[in-house]
């Protein structure tokens, strides 16, 4: 502790509804170190943020800056008290111009002069290397950019405290680095920064300590030096990682299965997607990957025809078949977990149960209503299986955790008794328990006959669970990985391309 | 994004950034009044080539222009306000009782402006801090004023007090602007006073939007309000304000709307709420909010006047001819509207 | 007890909270002014039937229109998250439409009327089409889109009639407007029975509630669930055309002439109101009919009740405005929070209880 206090919350308890969010828990930020604060989703990361940039009131505790002890009221109080937040969703307004992003809501008095601050921001963006420009309108802008002024305003608020919540997610590799070099660079000036991530090497690449919180309780402090990554994923889910090493055996004999092909698509392409050829077997798990952006999952959402399909052929069993919009998808057997749970799956103010007989009633049609009856048991049911936490099966789905909310979403599919599943990204956000027990329904899943296209960002769940991996790079397939050449590096090779870099 | 050479790219990007939603809207509007009233110049001359024509529409119009403005605000910050043709009506009727009743002009304003100002505060407390539906609010507001207004008086009212008739009758007249009538007499263009009230409305709404913070805090909270409260913007207070002012303008537009009429009725106003919201709409502003401009809402109310000087000129005495073609017009600019921001949104997904 | 409200805030009666508190509230009030107000008696009308008659049955009467009406106004907003501003003036083209068959020349038989109302349903769903495209197809606002019919409606409304304001005299529309002979109650009571019969039956038959709300919720998910959202969109618009073609024949009936201005005139704000006091989010998403029905009849109970106290009907709106509003602060949000705080303080033996109830709510 020879380095100087920036920051100290003690004590922080925060109560919700019927549950203990967060219970006595201690943080410590020194002066120019970039802290990691880690925890599976519902582990209380989220309500420390929150309580820290005065969105949500404490309980109980107390919080210090430099010593002296301080009371936060709301975002602004927080901002004017040197604590700035950059949020995983962009918090700016598109309609607004990027300099008016950045000064907007921290300026005095009753005039805005445009020209200065636009001038003003092209300095700052220039000198953080950002490509924009302040009279640009912000939403004009691609959403990497965005984020990149969020930061900039933050930057210039000559903030102590940084608090970067999950920022490097819509970012591609090269921004991610870009980002960490600003992050270096802030370290350098003695800027305290929070960094919150799901993604361990991130951590590894820039933290310098590590916090880790599990159900709302602080399990402790560590130097991420002293702490390897193992036993950081231990910490952080309270148990061993053995079930891990199993899975990986479960999937060798789910390797060699059915040789009958189940789907076939020749030059299928969207809006989205270039023209690409693709076949999958009865019970085959397979999957897509490549960076953000790579369009992995531009190509599996023209599978479903969730894009405006362009051309292409594609056989279901041998059977010429047209599929241009996800009904006719469905109809075919095939179903769709999307990216983008908040958007694109969950109907936030359904029940649970609704949410999962959405699929199965929209396949049965508008004049063939499920009865209030049938939908119960099917919702206990599926309650049942993939052990969803919920207080009852009328409960809306939005007030789930992430976790508990992925599971109602393939419950929904897994209802509809699909014969090929495309699940894109089903595991991100959600805690590791939760990850391990969707790996292993995959498997069983394919042991059932089902076939599954996988795509996960974290390369070694995909190779646990898949026989063969596609990897795309720019929009177009780069290569095909099975056997043997199924391993870390040369996945990472595939996807790198011979680009020496 | 590539790091290196990054100063060329800014400087490379210097030539011009693309239009706003709002100025592509605004502009849209201006080029169709403009053409519109050029050709309505070429095709029936008449009217339409006397400087007096426009300044017919700004007479009768002066008041719409005024709640148009405020209408704009509250639409700004992704909010309606259907009280403000109610409220103006409200305020004709009370300022000429009023005045009929002995009463002092000066003290007619700030009539005028009170009961303005406390719907506005009224309906803003509520919408803001209870957080209450804004259309619920507003619709409330728009029963209580319509309500209180036969309360006042079922009767129309006429003004006799002398000082103020002498307003009422008041024109600047612009000899310049004017024509030669076929006796040779030269007959001036005339405007009325409330269409100076109304430029100035215009004005000062325009530099309070574009060049004070509060005017762009409106845009903030239209165009993502949770992004607007974590920037640090006070969201309640701003969309408070928002209603305040759209109320004030209600009492401004009363009053103007006395000194063309001359007169309290009960429908005095009818529909203008409506009126308002068209023309903000034609202007450019969206009721999805962020997005709009005053400039664009006051060239939205020529238009849509000038659309029915046209049916007029046309010769389609029926009276339904009007209200088909301005709802024509107004599906018009709908469909542009929403067709020209579709495109936009999609070559930008392309980007 | 304390159960007891914790469901009066919860998820599922929760919602008709409002209405019914509003309705038990203006009983009490006409209960103490004056209790003949709820008398009820059968007389003798002018055609010779003995019909019920009394304040409470002009309650329910006069809400018939309004309460078809928010049956179909509950399904747009839930379904496009905005209102539908042009109902009355649909109802007027219905209406218009509806007098122009019968008089068409002949004489004005069961079989004609059946088919002036179907023509009119035809009409009206034409137009509440033209309404759904462009709030599903174009994506605009709903309010924006139907602000083009307001402006016009009763125009060509006006226009199809020619420009007149035509009567249409028939036993057959005064038994569908007053009394069918022998029956005592009022028939417009028993069409909206029929409607909400009708409306049962096929949310019963068809998965309807679920669709409209995946689509008024989350539209992205919805249809990547395979929902046609454009679909259910223009359907639940074309729904409302049929309640706007009944409610517009009906008041036709009533009065027995079609005026183009005063026809159901600025019934689309309260109809508005109406799912607004059910309860209804105006934002879309998650609904309850039988909420805006009851709003419906809490609106007329209002007005009636202002009548019997001799209030002038021009000025009974500025009554009408002070009540809505202590209806609408009542149900806030902010309030409700406040509400529940101070009750779960009251009782403070078990908090956590009374947490959850807030929660829910």
């Amino acid at each position: 502790m020879q380095d100087e206090c920036l920051l100290q919350m003690r004590n922080i308890e925060k109560r919700f509804p019927g549950v203990l969010a967060l219970n006595g828990v201690d943080f410590t930020l020194r002066k120019g170190e970039i802290h990691a604060l880690m925890g599976e989703n519902g582990a209380g990361k989220s309500t420390l943020i929150k309580i820290l940039t005065g969105v949500y009131r404490m309980d109980g505790g107390s919080i210090s800056i430099e010593g002296s002890p301080i009371n936060i009221h709301s975002p602004q109080d927080a901002q004017n008290k040197g604590i700035s937040t950059v949020y995983q969703e962009i918090t700016l307004c598109p309609n607004l111009s990027v300099a008016e992003n950045m000064f907007i809501g921290r300026e005095k008095g009753v005039w805005v002069d445009q020209k200065t601050n636009e001038k003003r921001a092209d300095e700052i963006l220039e000198r953080l290397g950002i490509p924009a420009r302040g009279a640009k309108q912000l939403g004009n802008c691609s959403l990497a950019v965005q984020q990149m002024v969020a930061i900039a305003r933050a930057v210039d608020m000559k903030c102590k405290v940084l608090i970067l919540d999950e920022p490097t997610s819509s970012l591609d590799d090269k921004e991610v680095k870009m980002l960490f070099d600003l992050m270096r660079d802030l370290k350098a000036k003695g800027v305290g920064i929070i960094f919150v991530t799901h993604f361990l090497e991130q951590v590894y690449e820039v933290s310098d300590r590590i916090t880790v919180l599990r159900n709302g309780e602080l399990v402790g402090e560590y130097l991420t030096e002293e702490l390897p990554q193992v036993q950081l994923v231990a910490k952080m889910i309270g148990k061993d990682l053995d079930e891990l090493n199993t899975l990986g055996e479960a999937g060798e004999d789910g390797k060699t299965r059915s040789e009958e092909v189940y789907y076939e698509a020749k030059g299928l392409s969207s809006s989205e997607a270039l023209p690409f050829d693709f076949s999958i077997r009865k019970g085959e798990v397979n999957g897509f990957t490549g960076l953000l952006g790579s369009g992995r999952s531009e190509s599996v959402r023209a599978i479903f025809g969730a894009d405006k399909v362009n051309g292409g052929k594609v056989k279901i069993k041998g059977e010429p078949v047209k599929i241009t919009r996800p009904i006719e998808a469905m109809k075919h057997g095939i179903g769709y977990l999307a990216e983008d749970r908040k958007r694109d799956g969950i109907i936030a103010e359904l029940s649970v149960r609704e949410n999962i007989i959405l699929a199965l009633q929209v396949m049965n049609g508008f004049f063939k209503p499920i009865s209030r009856r049938e939908s119960e048991a099917f919702a206990d049911e599926y309650i049942k299986v993939l052990n969803i936490k919920t207080a009852s099966r009328e409960t809306p789905v939005g007030s789930l955790s992430g976790g508990n909310q992925q599971k109602v979403i393939l419950a929904r599919w897994l209802l509809t008794h699909p014969d090929y599943l495309i699940l894109d990204e089903p595991t991100r956000g959600i805690d590791i328990g939760t990850k391990l027990e969707i790996q292993k329904l995959v498997l069983k899943l394919a042991e059932d006959g089902v076939s599954v296209t996988f795509i996960s960002s974290e390369i070694e769940e995909m190779l646990r669970t898949c026989s063969r991996l596609i990897v795309m790079r720019d929009r177009h397939i780069v290569g095909e990985l099975t056997g043997k050449d199924l391993n870390q590096s040369q996945v990472m090779k595939t996807i790198a391309g011979g680009e020496a870099s | 994004m590539k790091k290196n050479g990054n100063d060329k790219v800014i400087k490379a990007k210097v030539k011009r950034e693309p239009l706003t939603e709002t100025q592509l809207l605004m502009t849209i509007t201006i080029c169709i009044f403009v053409v519109m009233y050029v050709l309505a110049m070429i095709v029936f001359e008449g009217g339409f080539l006397h400087a007096q024509q426009i300044f017919d529409m700004l007479n009768d119009n002066a008041s719409l222009i005024i709640v148009s403005c405020g209408l704009t605000i509250v639409m700004i910050g992704g909010g309606i306000d259907i009280s403000v043709g109610a409220v103006t009506s409200l305020v004709v009727m009370s300022c000429v009782l009023y005045l009929n009743n002995g009463g002092n002009i000066f003290v007619a304003v700030l009539l005028a402006l009170g009961i303005g100002l406390a719907f506005g505060l009224i309906q803003g407390a509520l919408i803001s801090y209870l957080e209450i539906q804004p259309f619920i609010v507003t619709l409330a507001g728009l029963f209580f004023a319509r309500g209180f207004t036969t309360i006042l008086s079922i009767n129309p009212q006429k003004v006799a007090q002398p000082a103020f008739v002498k307003l009422l009758d008041f024109r600047f007249e612009i000899g310049w602007l004017g024509y030669t009538a076929k006796n040779g007499t030269k007959i001036p263009a005339t405007m009325e006073i409330g269409v100076i009230v109304a430029f100035v409305c215009v004005a000062a709404i325009f530099v309070l939007l574009q060049f004070t913070r509060l005017g762009r805090n409106f845009y903030a909270i239209g165009g993502n309000q949770t992004s607007a409260l974590m920037l640090g913007i006070n969201v309640k207070m701003t969309r408070f304000l928002s209603y305040v002012i759209s109320g004030l303008l209600s009492g401004i537009s009363g009053f103007v709307l006395m000194l063309h009429t001359g007169a309290g009725n009960a429908t005095n106003a009818a529909g203008m709420e409506m009126n308002a919201i068209a023309s903000s709409i034609i202007g450019g502003t969206l009721l999805t909010g962020g997005v709009g401009n005053v400039i664009g809402t006051f060239f939205g109310g020529m238009t849509l006047n000038t659309i029915k000087k046209i049916v007029v000129a046309s010769g389609l005495n029926d009276p339904w001819w009007q209200s088909i073609t301005t709802g024509g017009m107004l599906c018009f600019f709908i469909l542009l509207q929403s067709i020209v921001l579709g495109r936009r949104a999609r070559k930008k997904q392309k980007n | 007890m304390k159960k007891k409200e914790r469901k009066l805030f919860g998820n599922g009666l929760g919602q008709l909270a409002i209405p019914i508190i509003a309705i038990c509230v203006l009983v009490i009030f006409n209960l103490i002014r004056d209790p003949s107000f709820f008398s009820i008696e059968l007389l003798q009308n002018s055609d010779g039937n003995i019909v019920l008659s009394g304040n409470l049955i002009s309650v329910i009467n006069g809400a018939s229109e309004l309460a078809i009406l928010a049956i179909g106004m509950t399904l747009v907003t839930a379904a496009c998250g905005g209102q539908d501003i042009s109902v009355g003036a649909a109802a007027a083209i219905a209406g218009s439409t509806f007098v122009k068959v019968l008089k068409s020349g002949g004489q004005i038989t069961g079989f004609k009327v059946l088919l002036a109302f179907l023509l009119a349903c035809l009409v009206a769903v034409i137009f509440a089409s033209f309404n759904g495209t462009l709030v599903a197809v174009f994506k605009i606002q709903p309010m924006i889109a139907t602000l083009i019919l307001y402006t016009c409606g009763r125009s060509i409304a006006y226009w199809i009639n020619g420009g007149a304001t035509p009567t249409v005299e028939s036993p057959i529309l005064t038994a569908i407007g007053g009394f069918i002979p022998w029956i005592p109650v009022p028939t417009p009571i028993l069409i909206v029975l029929v409607m909400a019969v009708i409306i049962k039956v096929f949310f019963r038959f068809t998965s309807i509630e679920l669709f409209t709300q995946s689509v008024g919720i989350n539209g992205s998910a919805a249809r990547l669930n395979g929902l046609n959202s454009t679909f259910i969109k223009i359907l639940s618009f074309m729904i409302l055309g049929v309640c706007v073609a009944v409610s517009g024949c009906i008041g036709v009936s009533r009065l027995g002439l079609i005026n183009h201005e005063t026809l159901l005139l600025d019934i689309e704000m309260d109809a508005i109101l109406a799912v607004a006091i059910g309860g209804n989010s105006l934002g879309g998403g998650r609904f309850k009919i039988s909420g805006s029905i009851m709003g419906a009849y809490v609106i007329q109970m209002l007005t009636i009740t202002l009548w019997a106290m001799k209030v002038p009907s021009t000025n009974v709106k500025a009554y009408k405005a002070i009540v809505i509003v202590l209806l609408v602060v009542a149900g806030s949000p902010v309030v409700k929070k406040w509400f529940e705080k101070t009750v779960s303080r009251f009782k403070n033996r078990k908090p956590e209880v009374a947490a959850k109830g807030a929660g829910e709510s």
